[in-house]
């Protein structure tokens, strides 16, 4: 084993024998493109012409004079293809897979953007792929099961635990120790055994990157706040990196669910429920009994509804510089309505969650401050989901005509 | 001393036999009646999995062995004394296995005492490579217990050897790549690898991941020390039954 990948005391690589090989070639295939700047420049170069990337930074003027404070930006990461910050970290660990000369992906996925993400660069380089996914998130995720199948991936639902994002990840890691030879695991955020933390962040680090170029050339000045929602971490570290440096509040959020009073919800940094424990190859705070197993989690974002939470973002929470808060599920579907009627933009329900806190604060601080929310992707997923909350009555008049038509 | 023990048998049996179990799977009766009975039909050293909620080791038979045991209420703390009490009973050694979590939420050292205190000889923590795992290796040297280690086929040479240094008892040879209770190819790569294992360390070799009849512990005789049987046990228990085990184990033994 070449190197642990530790931030203070969280990280690590708790990795079964039968992948530590596996994991050697894989951080000397990253050590080896990081240090390349040709790799850098393949891959920005792929992601403005695959991708939109550089994706703007807009400025919310609408929803700035209703909070009546600082002027809110939105980093446009739902701009991406496949539409969310998914992308960035998928073309970057794709590009790694041609050069390691593997012919199979497998990724897990929660709210199905990572899978989605996943089967369109096995599509365009040629992999073939599974998608891992926990049978209750088929099921509010569906249109991105479709998307997935139609790109030729094969979607395995798991039916084991909890059934959400936790046991897809399982199954891909029983996937892989048994077909390492030929596949590389597209793991989908900055969680597990060193070096996905690390490779991951490094990939989201170019949202970052932009956010900062993009606001000194239009302010002249950095913001004061940064928001981002918080599953994995990848979003927010992607966002964050660039601005650890500066006097910029860097402010991640979690999935509140029902509340943080009633157990349901996955909030590990932002509530007293979580402890440091070591599980799926990482040392980090998790959400678990004192036996040390594994909570079940709540989150109408299924994309946050995680019981870990990225070592790296341990650590920054552990030294203060991220603050923690937590967003529950009635202040995300207020907030993404809200960001609809007044900007005419469709966060993901994860997304939403960063809004709701920047929400909060914006009131707070002066007008001549600036805060940033990152936007980590769109809602267009979320419909069914979204439908419900509101209790649309003539959607659900068209889907009951849908299912009649399918019986005729 | 496990190697001591281990050394002795051998010089009875050609090779011997380790079993597995999921504690409180599918109940703690049931765990001491198929103890019982695989100690009477012979079987020289067992393995007791204290159950975790991410078993990434373990394929769907043992995977749900260990989610029925959790929900069916086994803590670590039950585990530890159910431990107890058949180390007491049957004359064997017995081994814990677990993932790392259940260790380190329980207190590393607290864990080491409690094994060492309930008569368990040694333990197997599959997702804890030597590199994490200084405090645990510590705490098992105080209390003279075997920490048991993993050599995979894709294990080199030179990590073998790593991996022996701080091995006791013997070390668990991994059959094939994959997750447990999966077919394995009893054929002369496996030979090869077993070889291979031999060149890198003293310690006896047991060989585990697939063996679930005579012909597979037949094929390992003269090529390992111990043949390990897993999810076979778990399988006939959920097919036939409790009953059934003595009689799968006694037509293992050769
Ligand atoms: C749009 C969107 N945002 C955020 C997340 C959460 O992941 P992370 O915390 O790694 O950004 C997801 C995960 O599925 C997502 O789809």
């Amino acid at each position: 084993m070449i190197d642990r990948g530790y931030y203070g005391e969280f990280g690590g690589a708790y990795l079964p024998e039968i992948l530590v090989a596996t994991f050697d070639q894989l951080v000397e295939k990253f050590n080896e493109v990081k240090d390349d700047p040709d790799f850098w420049r393949e891959y920005t170069d792929i992601m403005s012409t695959y991708s939109c990337r550089p994706t703007p930074l807009t400025f919310a003027d609408n929803l700035t004079r209703h909070c009546g404070g600082a002027r809110i930006f939105i980093k446009r990461e739902d701009l991406n293809h496949t539409g969310a910050h998914k992308a960035n970290n998928v073309m970057g660990q794709g590009l790694l897979v041609k050069r390691m000369g593997k012919t199979r992906v497998i990724a897990e996925t929660g709210a199905g953007q990572h899978g989605v993400a996943t089967a369109t660069m096995a599509a365009k380089f040629g992999f073939a792929c599974t998608i891992y996914m926990g049978e209750v998130d088929v099921q509010r995720q569906r249109p991105n099961v479709f998307w997935m199948e139609r790109l030729g991936a094969e979607v395995v639902t798991v039916r084991e635990g909890t059934r959400i994002l936790k046991d897809a990840i399982n199954e891909s890691f029983r996937d892989w120790v048994t077909n390492m030879d030929t596949t590389h695991y597209v793991l989908g955020t900055t969680c597990g055994p060193h070096p996905f933390p690390e490779m991951v962040a490094y990939f989201q680090s170019i949202i970052g990157k932009e956010a900062r170029r993009q606001i000194l050339e239009t302010e002249n000045r950095l913001p004061s706040r940064i928001y981002a929602c918080v599953g994995g971490g990848s979003n927010a570290l992607g966002i964050f990196q660039a601005f650890l440096d500066d006097s910029v509040e860097l402010v991640g959020v979690e999935a509140g669910g029902k509340g943080l009073s009633s157990g349901q919800h996955a909030s590990r940094l932002s509530s007293e429920d979580a402890s440091v424990g070591v599980a799926q190859g990482y040392k980090t705070y998790f959400l678990q009994d004192g036996d040390g197993q594994m909570k079940e989690t709540h989150s109408v974002a299924a994309g946050l509804d995680y019981v870990g939470v990225s070592p790296i973002l341990a650590y920054l929470a552990a030294t203060g510089r991220v603050r923690f808060e937590a967003a529950t599920d009635l202040e995300v579907v207020e907030a993404l309505s809200l960001t609809i009627k007044k900007e005419g933009l469709i966060p993901a329900l994860e997304s939403a969650h960063a809004f709701v806190q920047a929400f909060k604060e914006a009131p707070t601080l002066d007008p001549s401050e600036i805060v940033i929310i990152n936007q980590s992707g769109r809602g267009d997923k979320d419909i069914f989901t979204v439908a419900d909350a509101f209790a649309d009555p003539e959607w659900q008049e068209f889907i009951k005509k849908k299912a009649e038509d399918y019986d005729a | 001393m496990l190697e001591i023990y281990i050394n002795n048998r051998l010089k009875e049996k050609e090779i011997l036999l380790m079993t597995h179990i999921v504690l409180g799977y599918p109940t703690f009766e049931a765990s001491i009646s198929m103890i019982e009975a695989m100690v009477n039909a012979g079987v020289d050293l067992m393995e007791l999995q204290i159950p975790f909620s991410e078993p990434i080791a373990d394929g769907p038979v043992i995977l749900h062995a260990n989610q029925t045991a959790l929900v069916g209420g086994a803590t670590v703390q039950k585990c530890i004394d159910f431990a107890h009490n058949v180390s007491k009973t049957f004359d064997i050694p017995f081994l814990f296995m677990s993932y790392y979590n259940i260790l380190y939420k329980y207190g590393v050292e607290r864990f080491a005492f409690a094994m060492s205190r309930s008569g368990i000889r040694g333990a197997i923590v599959p997702d804890l490579p030597p590199e994490e795992g200084m405090d645990y290796l510590k705490a098992m040297k105080a209390y003279d217990l075997s920490p048991i280690f993993i050599f995979s086929p894709t294990t080199s040479a030179e990590r073998m050897k790593y991996l022996a240094s701080f091995g006791r008892g013997f070390i668990y040879c991994v059959a094939r790549k994959g997750v447990t209770g999966v077919e394995t190819d009893f054929s002369s790569q496996l030979e090869k690898y077993l070889v291979r294992c031999r060149k890198a360390t003293d310690l006896p070799l047991a060989l585990g991941f697939g063996v679930k009849k005579r012909k597979d512990v037949e094929y390992l005789t003269g090529k390992a020390d111990i043949a390990v049987v897993g999810s076979q046990t778990i399988r006939l228990v959920d097919e036939k039954g409790v009953d059934h085990v003595g009689d799968f184990i006694k037509g293992l033994v050769v």
